[in-house]
């Protein structure tokens, strides 16, 4: 490029420069396709400033009109109020007990999220933390890599899917992906939701425990708020019994993480798949010692297509945003 | 509850083969009184052992599948073969479709990262999604269409190769394995070990797979060439694999070990207590029938 070209770009940055966009932590959609999101927005990013974070805003962000935010990156009331000009949180995440919404209301600020783009994604996961805690995938897995084949003899047995009783917590865009996943198993789906849905037929249970006595094997795909936090009590696990199985793939604080791990212990069920914890990515040591439990790194949703299609949908509702049109995927705040 | 030896040991006089240290003594001193056979996937009846008793009348495997069994000269002999079908489906199908997932998201080495403590110290990385990719089946018997119907609801593609198209399934038809492999991303054998299909999964299939392909076996060991798949995998010209049958089972390539892209498992494709149980039952529910001369319950020949 010639000095002229530069010149011309320089002057045209001046005239028409890039919306800035304010980032706390860096989400991974952002360390993956840094590049591609540089090249429309500027972006001022807290975690690189030796500055505490208020310093931070009050110096460098105070006229920033937008955040991006990411699953496990807290946007409290202090940082909301320290940005008089916010209009806008996007989050790369579909949950939101990260950001507080109340103040977002309050504000006028509006949200925008990952919506239903994960959906099928933690869907597979579910299922396949479930496949391989009944059929016990890794541990086999494990069996075969340590030699014990060959000099143990057989495996022991798993237990069939088929027939199961599978109660979903949570009917959302992610629970009705499990169950259509499912049927073809031969499972017999059962949910409880915040509403019944008129749309699936389902059988439907108004509260988690009837549904955890009704069912062999629990999957979580709600969202985690006060009415859920630690739902899932050690009344629910005793009604799931000896042979239920849990799987989590909503937020680690819907179960009392505690109570989970000592029923696993003492046998009161017979085992769990786990993508999230109360305490991330800190894991309960009694978890990791236990042949009956499949664990996973909060990674339900980290494929390279669904990271390259969450660019897009960042990209489309900043520019929505800066352009004064409808956002892509907004949440709706006036619940 | 009794197992199955136990079962087999109320009502019949219950020699263990594979347990006796002189077969050869063992044979030449009962095989006059020897008139059934109860065969697995590792061991069943094959020329000589039929040849060497005399007084068989049948051959009960606990299996479905069929390859250990000379059926030739069984045929000849008027011995009866019987086997478990049905009864497997389901659990063979659920383990295919468990094997996509764990290859490709990574189940197992992510569940080995969250105990190896490494999740404290970063993230792990991208996975590859698995909902929407073309499945390919080889073999649309009962078990390869119990997978299409499970991947169906992944939103899977289906498409299938077999010995002859089938006029009432929707999925895309390929005359030929490697065309078919061409085609699709995972490639899943569900079809019996014959002559024919012995290492239908070749050198050509494998690069025609590709380095993003992956290559799930639930079928059995030498339906696959061994040595090439596992070079393959080694060099990168296969994107993965997800094995639960070997050549030499319980012998594992040992290369493969400490490959991400692989899922082995020691073949536990019907290893459920609910499905061994009605295997279980079969095997003897047959024997019974065949020694009350009633009509057998799942009779291949």
């Amino acid at each position: 490029m010639d000095c002229n070209g530069y010149r011309q770009e320089n002057h045209d940055q001046n005239l028409f420069p890039k919306p800035k966009v304010l980032v706390l932590e860096p989400p991974p959609v952002f360390i993956y396709h840094e590049d591609k999101l540089s090249q429309k927005f500027h972006f001022l990013k807290a975690w690189d400033s030796p500055l505490p974070l208020d310093q931070f805003l009050t110096t460098h962000a105070h006229s920033v009109q937008a955040i991006l935010s990411h699953g496990s990156c807290p946007v409290t009331t202090n940082t909301i109020r320290l940005l008089p000009s916010l209009g806008l949180i996007v989050t790369t995440s579909a949950g939101l007990d990260q950001i507080d919404l109340q103040e977002c209301r309050r504000r006028g600020v509006s949200v925008a999220y990952a919506g239903s783009l994960f959906s099928a994604d933690v869907a597979d996961i579910a299922v396949g933390l479930l496949i391989d805690a009944l059929r016990k995938i890794s541990a086999g897995n494990r069996y075969v890599t340590q030699g014990l084949w060959a000099n143990n003899g057989d495996f022991s047995l798993g237990s069939k899917l088929g027939g199961r009783k599978v109660g979903i917590v949570g009917l959302g865009s992610i629970g009705l992906e499990v169950g259509k996943r499912l049927e073809p198993f031969g499972c017999n789906i059962l949910y409880c939701s915040r509403n019944k849905k008129s749309s699936v037929s389902y059988p439907y249970y108004s509260n988690v425990c009837e549904l955890a006595a009704n069912c062999e094997v629990l999957i979580i795909c709600c969202e985690l708020n006060d009415q859920t936090r630690h739902v899932i009590n050690k009344e629910v696990l005793l009604a799931l019994g000896k042979k239920g199985l849990i799987i989590n793939v909503g937020r680690g604080a819907i179960i009392d993480e505690q109570e989970m791990v000592r029923c696993l212990m003492q046998g009161e069920i017979a085992g769990a798949g786990l993508d999230v914890f109360e305490n991330e990515p800190h894991v309960p040591s009694e978890l990791i010692s236990l042949d009956n439990v499949v664990l996973s790194p909060h990674r339900a949703v980290h494929t390279e297509e669904t990271l390259m299609a969450l660019v897009d949908l960042v990209i489309g509702n900043l520019e929505a945003f800066f352009s004064n049109k409808p956002l892509l995927s907004p949440v709706l705040l006036d619940e | 509850m009794l197992t199955s030896s136990e079962q087999l040991e109320k009502r019949f006089t219950l020699y263990k083969f594979h347990s006796i240290p002189d077969k050869a003594h063992f044979l030449n001193s009962n095989k006059a009184s020897i008139r059934a056979v109860v065969g697995n996937a590792s061991a069943g009846a094959d020329a000589q052992l039929i040849h060497q008793l005399p007084n068989l009348e049948i051959v009960s495997s606990f299996s479905v599948g069929l390859d250990k069994i000379d059926l030739a000269k069984c045929k000849e002999r008027g011995i009866r073969v019987t086997n478990t079908p049905d009864v497997l489906t389901d659990d063979v199908a659920d383990l295919a479709i468990g094997l996509m997932l764990a290859v490709l998201r990574r189940l197992c080495q992510s569940d080995r990262y969250v105990r190896s403590g490494q999740w404290k110290k970063g993230d792990f990385k991208l996975t590859t999604k698995f909902t929407g990719k073309s499945v390919g089946i080889i073999g649309l018997g009962r078990i390869g269409l119990a997978i299409a119907k499970r991947a169906e609801a992944f939103r899977c593609p289906i498409s299938y190769h077999a010995r002859t198209e089938k006029s009432d399934v929707n999925y895309k038809y390929y005359p030929s394995v490697v065309e078919l492999a061409a085609n699709c991303q995972i490639l899943v054998v569900a079809c019996a070990l014959t002559e024919e299909t012995r290492h239908i999964i070749n050198r050509e299939v494998i690069n025609a797979l590709g380095p993003k392909g992956v290559l799930i076996n639930i079928g059995r060991g030498p339906h696959v060439d061994e040595p090439e798949l596992v070079s393959a995998l080694v060099q990168g010209r296969l994107g993965g694999a997800g094995l639960d049958v070997f050549q030499d089972e319980p012998n594992v390539p040992e290369e493969l070990f400490g490959l991400e892209n692989v899922v082995l498992l020691p073949h536990v494709g019907s290893g459920t207590m609910e499905t061994r149980k009605e295997m279980a039952d079969l095997v003897i529910g047959n024997l019974e029938a065949h020694f009350l001369n009633r009509p057998l319950l799942t009779p291949v020949l």
